[in-house]
């Protein structure tokens, strides 16, 4: 028993594990870019990755998730390839270089079995600043109570749906907060009361899953690819890649990959509007 | 020779991770103290509500969060875990004890993030179909308990089958009932792996932050009864880290330091009992 201790086979594992992660940190180093950012942008990314590194061997591509600002800030402060930002840039974040891959809207959200099917933006400012608290309000079943599901601040698709109402954050009253887009679907998704808004990408998505949810008309309009694309759905936005300097080597390589026929079906074929 | 040797690599391993530690909390104080030059420490308890964009930081609805959360979740879960070691010690048929403690052992290694999708999709619909809004301190006390159960009866099993067969053989030679035994030997006898099973539990209900993200719908607010919303200072750093600039960084590496000092005294309650215990 003593030699399975023995100092000289403990030094001798401490450099056999310490060779192996050297090389396997090195054996890498081909190709390794790291997108992070929008959770609206990152499965369009993660499936055009996918499909990017089957047609490159050796090229590796990450996507982590954290919000549109984590996008930004990674990128300004270097730690990123490719920032995802799913709105346009504010003025004091000029400085980055915005490559639009896709437009998506802002969907509303309720469960399937709610019967109302559609909301003007008024009636959205009443169930957002609290001042709706029952479906019959707003011409749903009276008695049941609303139950408002708002993003995490930092996230863009609150910023926009916010700028559309003309809301600040403080004026929402909101009885549950979420994180990306998936836990919003899974929310709304499990309470028959619940309101909400996410990407209408993911929502699409979700649907054809089966997922248990309703994308209601808003002003009117239908959130359908076809409306996004002709512009008559009232909130939509850009979905962006941005680089601190103008995108080059590796980085415009899957730019130009993302504009290729085979990257304009990956994103339709996710609910959203190639740019072509 | 090699015995002096191995212990040399014994203690700087040993070293290393006491330096680790030592070095995040260094690391935290560090990140924290720019901005309590600039932020008087009351502030984080007697700002109007939490917007750190706007310069207010009161932390304390979801300082009352965690520690409800914590105190909620052991409440549930410390006496199921030690009604189970109990019986899987004393009570359980053999077949059943291998399956008991295989069961519990999957349970302890269970990645938090299930417990976290299960409670988001199967538990908050339930509690919402009762009281709205579903998302609340309630959920995330149900899912933190089942978290800590496994953790708190693999302790205070382990506490059970090291106690000295003589204690057991002593009990029996007097003629003692099972529960008698159990209640009046017993269980005084593994007082000190109860509070460790129950400060690990503590521990990882208050750092858990996934699963409780999850499932308590994170408002900022002191809750007003078991059914309203809350926010955890977990999962309030895992929302706003990835975009917190400046002093809304601080604020959430202030928020770290706290949850680093409730563990710290944590495990000096447990250090109290147990040496209390050994005086007597």
């Amino acid at each position: 028993m003593q030699y399975l201790f023995d100092c000289r086979r403990i030094t001798a594992l401490v450099f056999v594990v310490s060779w192996i992660g050297f090389s396997a940190s090195h054996a890498s180093d081909k190709l390794r870019l790291l997108a992070t950012g929008s959770s609206t942008v990152a499965p369009v990314m993660a499936e055009l990755a996918r499909k990017y590194e089957q047609a490159h061997p050796g090229a590796r591509i990450d996507v982590q998730t954290g919000g549109s600002s984590r996008g930004v800030a990674d990128m300004i402060n270097g730690l990123c390839d490719m920032g995802m930002v799913s709105r346009d840039l504010k003025p004091s974040e000029r400085v980055l270089h915005a490559y639009t891959i896709a437009h998506d809207g802002i969907a509303v959200i309720t469960h399937r079995d709610n019967p109302v099917d559609a909301l003007d933006r008024i009636q959205l400012i009443k169930i957002y600043r609290g001042e709706a608290r029952d479906w019959g309000d707003v011409g749903g079943i009276a008695g049941v109570p609303v139950v408002v599901v708002n993003k995490a601040a930092g996230r863009s698709t609150l910023e926009l749906f916010l700028r559309y109402l003309d809301l600040a954050p403080d004026q929402v009253r909101p009885d549950i907060i979420i994180g990306d887009n998936q836990q919003g679907l899974k929310t709304v998704a499990g309470n028959r009361s619940g309101i909400g808004y996410v990407s209408i990408g993911a929502a699409l998505q979700a649907q054809q899953e089966g997922v248990p949810i309703k994308l209601l008309t808003l002003e009117g309009a239908k959130p359908t690819i076809a409306n996004v694309t002709a512009g008559n759905y009232p909130i939509t936005r850009p979905l962006n890649i941005v680089t601190r300097k103008p995108a080059q080597g590796a980085v415009s390589e899957v730019l130009a990959f993302i504009h290729s026929d085979e990257g304009v079906a990956v994103i339709e074929s996710l609910n959203f509007v190639p740019v072509q | 020779m090699t015995d002096r040797l191995l212990t040399w690599t014994l203690g700087a391993a040993t070293l290393m991770v006491a330096s680790l530690i030592a070095i995040i909390a260094a690391f935290l104080l560090n990140e924290s103290l720019g901005m309590l030059n600039r932020v008087e420490l009351g502030r984080f308890f007697t700002d109007s509500g939490w917007s750190p964009t706007m310069s207010r930081f009161n932390i304390l609805p979801m300082i009352v969060a965690s520690v409800l959360l914590m105190a909620g979740a052991v409440i549930v879960a410390a006496p199921l875990a030690i009604f189970t070691a109990v019986f899987l010690r004393f009570y359980a048929p053999s077949p059943v004890i291998d399956i008991g403690r295989r069961i519990i052992e999957v349970l302890a290694a269970m990645p938090s993030v299930v417990y976290g999708l299960w409670g988001l999709v199967v538990l908050v619909p339930i509690i919402a179909a009762w009281q709205q809004p579903g998302a609340s301190l309630m959920a995330g006390i149900l899912v933190l308990s089942l978290m800590i159960f496994p953790t708190i009866t693999i302790v205070v099993h382990s506490g059970l089958a090291a106690m000295p067969r003589h204690y057991i053989e002593a009990s029996q030679a007097l003629a003692m009932s099972r529960a008698y035994m159990v209640r009046q030997v017993v269980l005084p006898a593994v007082r000190a792996s109860i509070a460790a099973g129950i400060t690990l539990g503590a521990a990882r209900a208050i750092g858990e932050t996934m699963a409780v993200m999850m499932v308590t719908g994170n408002i900022v607010a002191v809750p007003g009864d078991l059914f309203d919303p809350v926010r955890a200072l977990t999962s309030n750093i895992a929302l706003e880290m990835a975009y917190a600039l400046g002093d809304h960084r601080g604020a959430l590496y202030i928020s770290s330091l706290l949850l680093l000092s409730i563990v710290i005294l944590l495990v000096l309650i447990n250090e109290f009992i147990v040496s209390n215990k050994l005086e007597h």
